[in-house]
């Protein structure tokens, strides 16, 4: 586990060993400070709120729909990470994936769950068809062109899905939810699968980055391209592929995702919000990081409902972003450029 | 009276120092020549200088006044401007424009701004290229883009980062007699940066040798080019005294 | 020097200088354009004057957002903010104080560059760049919406109704709802618009804008006041588009948080200037009019439509599926957009 916890972003670490631990230092610092933050934060809910099991019960559902935005948001990263690019269409690619899964569902009466076996290798082939179609080559290469086409994109999908399904909000439900106790705090078991799932697919993801020729492969194109082509590693299909991996993270979440919320061709907007968030927060192209700064951003929402009440809950999220931003950019767990 | 003072300047990268404890004092009127063996910190001296980075320790002084960490249009508008030694043309515009623009904070009216531009662009030997977009140019003519534009701001100091590199033997001539006059005509300071040791030779009053961030050696082209410690740096990467 | 470079192969007489005062002609240009304007809602049909009021409306967004990202470099995908205050500040002067909504137009302008400056301010400062830059400020922009949708004072979710009166008013800019007054009065603002954007990017100013769009450093260690520069971009930028947010409100009586500040409006101040050209004075115009009347077009094809299309009868989203696809395009095949290709097929 320590070297989970060391936050390895996809490029490899190569610091030498001295500053390794000097790296490792101000990590040790920043996880003080934000669990610092994290404690005042939660003590303030408690006297806003004066309830103990209302700011449990946040907690706990913070926590447990984070992991979901960690999940979102490692696809994000990765892509970002190895292609540097900023998918403004990942939140559309997840509308896509709910609307396969409530289609199946809808017409075959399946478990959602197994709507996995079909949408997320869809949304492979989608990602990897969007990155050979429209991302690859001149046409792509500057950062304006990517957020226009992806922007683009993401416009199409979302309004591809309206005039097919129209913007009835429609509900997969899960067979079987339950809902249990959790000392005092409710949790339903759709949301605890959704949890469970997304930590068991981002640990396949790590597994597959650190751990596979694959993996090593593409950590090797995200460190340098050139260098990577020379040893015969082919770059573009590298890229096609992190980026089909990408979209298929999202389209995992999406299922997992999918009996939580109403699902609507917009639904992706807000989750291409938050994703961005939690990108930032963990660094881009860090996906350890991801998965960390997706847990923190689902506790900043659910606190931010204590204090302000009602439609707020992104506001504490944007504050979050904009300050992370502007005095930390290469995110809590990034080294400085 | 030394127009432009760097006194103590240390920049370090990461860990790693760039400049160390750097000195140099360069007088009015003076033409001072800048050697090192690559990445002895010649270009980072100079982005500290000229304000493009801020220095972690030191001060740097314009003409008295003190302009340590100012950003760099402030610097350039007392009067001190670099060139880059690669170089950085505004794309969208012609060699003339690239070049008004640089002397666009001396309020002249729009006809003696153009006339001033096109004057610069004469004596750089640009004046075919006048209305074409600077980046038509050849590399040569590139290079001398970046020093019309210097020369356009009309600066009493003049940063140069290594403006003969990639131009031929005959290329060069023209361009060292060009600062030549404007130290003997204007009485422009010069400080340059460079690599090709005739050019320095000819040139410099004085030339100081850095490396690994540090000041090895200032001192007259002889006495630095016959000393132990500047031949020793240099070994392996032996001084280019035939290239022109 | 004695040595002259010589001339460029391919020319062999010199290349003729560029007037003295390039703006004159496109001022020109854009004066005939809006002479040949004025009749056009005494001849178009009532629906056709509403796109032609859509489209002008467009051209202002698009006249504001080409400003700061295309002469000046700066991709932003949250100018829904700076419409969005221009929208509401006016709206709250007329409905809780009865000013007038020019005056609440000039107020929406002044807050709205205002808020440009800090929030440029800060982005320069701490120097956000590339994709940094385009979140922070798509940030701020659903910060404001969410801001505006909690607080009593901007009434909530519901927003601003404005209040009806009884005969026709240009200082209140009410008119019959087919007046084409509505369509004068945007042609002003818009036309306006585009001459200040003429006039700025031909300006000292305009240059330097240039300059530090092409390369901030080099433009800087020119003695380019930088800073200066970007914050009086941003703040013209969010002015014009304040105008628009503005007009819009007095237009359709109606403004709410999604309205004004919704990320939909973003994408609606970039796609037009994305299609004609960014960084070109006659982009957002040929682009404004393909947008706006795309929306219309669409709108009567699906109220009648062909027998291959009768499954989206009364449907949705075509319009916008069909400006990301032309957006995408363009990127991929024309990434100078509809006047900037022409322009460099025309100067070859």
């Amino acid at each position: 586990m320590t070297e989970l916890d060391t936050g390895a972003p996809v490029v490899p670490e190569t610091a030498p060993p001295d500053r390794k631990t000097r790296a490792d230092k101000g990590f040790l610092g920043r996880a003080g400070i934000v669990a610092a933050v994290l404690v005042v934060a939660i003590v303030l809910a408690l006297v806003q709120s004066g309830s103990g099991l209302v700011v449990w019960q946040s907690v706990v559902t913070g926590i447990l729909t984070g992991g979901l935005y960690g999940l979102i948001a490692m696809g994000l990263t990765l892509i970002f990470g190895v292609l540097d690019i900023v998918n403004f269409a990942h939140g559309a690619f997840l509308a896509v994936a709910m609307f396969i899964s409530f289609g199946m569902v809808q017409a075959t009466g399946l478990h959602p769950y197994l709507t996995l076996v079909v949408a997320v290798p869809v949304l492979f082939l989608l990602g990897a068809a969007v990155h050979r179609g429209l991302l690859s080559g001149a046409g792509g290469r500057s950062l304006e062109n990517q957020l226009l086409i992806t922007l683009g994109l993401s416009l199409l999908l979302e309004n591809g899905l309206l005039m097919f399904f129209g913007a009835e909000p429609k509900t997969i439900a899960l067979p079987g939810d339950f809902q249990f106790p959790l000392l005092g705090a409710v949790v339903a078991g759709s949301r605890l699968y959704a949890f469970l799932g997304a930590i068991v697919l981002g640990g396949l993801l790590y597994w597959l980055l650190r751990r596979t020729r694959l993996g090593t492969a593409i950590r090797a194109v995200a460190a340098n391209a050139p260098g990577a082509s020379l040893v015969g590693i082919n770059v573009r299909r590298m890229h096609t592929l992190t980026f089909a991996i990408g979209t298929a993270c999202a389209g995992a979440a999406a299922v997992l995702a999918g009996p939580l919320v109403t699902v609507t061709p917009t639904l992706g907007e807000q989750f291409n919000i938050t994703a961005f968030v939690v990108v930032v927060l963990g660094g881009m192209g860090n996906v350890v990081g991801a998965l960390v700064g997706g847990l923190l951003i689902g506790l900043v929402e659910q606190l931010t409902t204590i204090y302000l009440g009602g439609q707020s809950s992104l506001l504490g999220v944007f504050v979050v972003f904009v300050l992370v931003l502007f005095l930390r950019p290469q995110g809590l767990f990034g080294r400085r450029a | 009276m030394s127009i432009v003072e760097v006194s103590g300047v240390g920049k370090a990268f990461r860990g790693v120092h760039a400049l160390s404890d750097v000195d140099l004092s360069v007088a009015e009127g003076e033409i001072l020549g800048v050697i090192g063996p690559n990445g002895a910190g010649k270009t980072t001296l100079f982005n500290v200088i000229s304000g493009a980075l801020s220095p972690d320790t030191g001060r740097v002084r314009l003409a008295g006044d003190d302009v340590t960490g100012r950003a760099p249009d402030r610097i350039a508008r007392a009067g001190m401007v670099r060139t880059f030694q690669l170089m950085r043309p505004f794309a969208s515009m012609t060699v003339a424009q690239n070049v008004s623009l640089a002397a666009q904070h001396h309020r002249l009216s729009a006809k003696a701004l153009r006339e001033h531009a096109l004057d610069v662009v004469e004596r750089v030997g640009l004046g075919p290229w006048a209305h074409r977009n600077a980046t038509d140019l050849p590399t040569a003519g590139l290079k001398r883009l970046e020093l019309a534009r210097a020369l356009a701001t009309r600066p009493k100091v003049l940063l140069l980062d290594e403006v003969l590199a990639g131009l031929v033997p005959a290329e060069r001539e023209p361009v060292l007699d060009l600062l030549a006059t404007l130290r003997e005509q204007e009485g422009v300071t010069l400080v340059f940066i460079e690599h090709i040791m005739a050019a320095v030779m000819r040139l410099a009053d004085r030339v100081l040798v850095l490396d690994q961030g540090r000041v090895l050696a200032v001192g007259s082209p002889e006495a630095v080019t016959s000393d132990p410690r500047v031949i020793d740096a240099y070994l392996g990467e032996e001084p280019t005294h035939a290239d022109a | 020097m004695s040595i002259t470079i010589e001339a460029p192969a391919g020319s062999s007489e010199a290349v003729k200088a560029p007037p003295l005062r390039p703006q004159n002609k496109q001022l020109a240009i854009l004066a005939v354009l809006v002479l040949v304007a004025i009749p056009l809602p005494l001849i178009l049909p009532a629906a056709q004057g509403a796109v032609a009021v859509r489209i002008l409306i467009f051209l202002l967004m698009a006249v504001g957002w080409n400003i700061m990202s295309g002469f000046g470099g700066m991709f932003s995908f949250g100018h829904a903010a700076y419409f969005g205050l221009g929208a509401y500040t006016s709206a709250y002067l007329l409905v809780k104080h009865n000013v007038s909504p020019w005056i609440g137009m000039l107020a929406g302008m002044a807050v709205a560059a205002a808020v440009a400056v800090v929030i440029g301010y800060f982005s320069f400062r701490y120097k956000l760049q590339g994709a940094y830059f385009a979140l922070a400020t798509f940030a701020f922009a659903e910060m404001l919406r969410l801001i505006v949708t909690s607080s009593a004072f901007a009434n909530k979710s519901v927003g601003y109704s404005v209040p009806l009166i009884q005969d026709s008013s240009l200082w209140l800019i009410q008119f019959p709802a087919d007046s084409p007054a509505y369509f004068w009065v945007a042609l002003v603002l818009a036309g306006a618009a585009v001459a200040i954007s003429i006039v700025f990017l031909h300006s000292r100013a305009g240059r330097y804008v240039t300059a530090i769009r092409d390369d901030e450093l080099a433009a800087a260690s020119l003695g380019a006041p930088v800073l200066r520069h970007k914050l009086m971009t941003v703040a013209l930028s969010a002015a014009i588009t304040a105008v628009a947010g503005a007009f819009y409100t007095q237009y359709y009586l109606f403004v709410n948080p999604d309205l004004g500040f919704g990320s939909a409006i973003s994408i609606q101040a970039i796609v037009p200037v994305v299609i004609g050209g960014i960084g070109t004075v006659w982009g957002p115009v040929v682009g404004a009019i393909i947008i706006g009347s795309l929306t219309d077009v669409t709108a009567t094809l699906l109220r009648t439509p062909p027998e291959f299309l009768g499954f989206l009868q009364g449907r949705s989203g075509l319009d916008v599926v069909l400006y990301a696809v032309l957006v995408i395009l363009i990127v991929r095949l024309l990434p100078k957009g509809i006047v900037g290709t022409l322009a460099a097929r025309w100067r070859r």
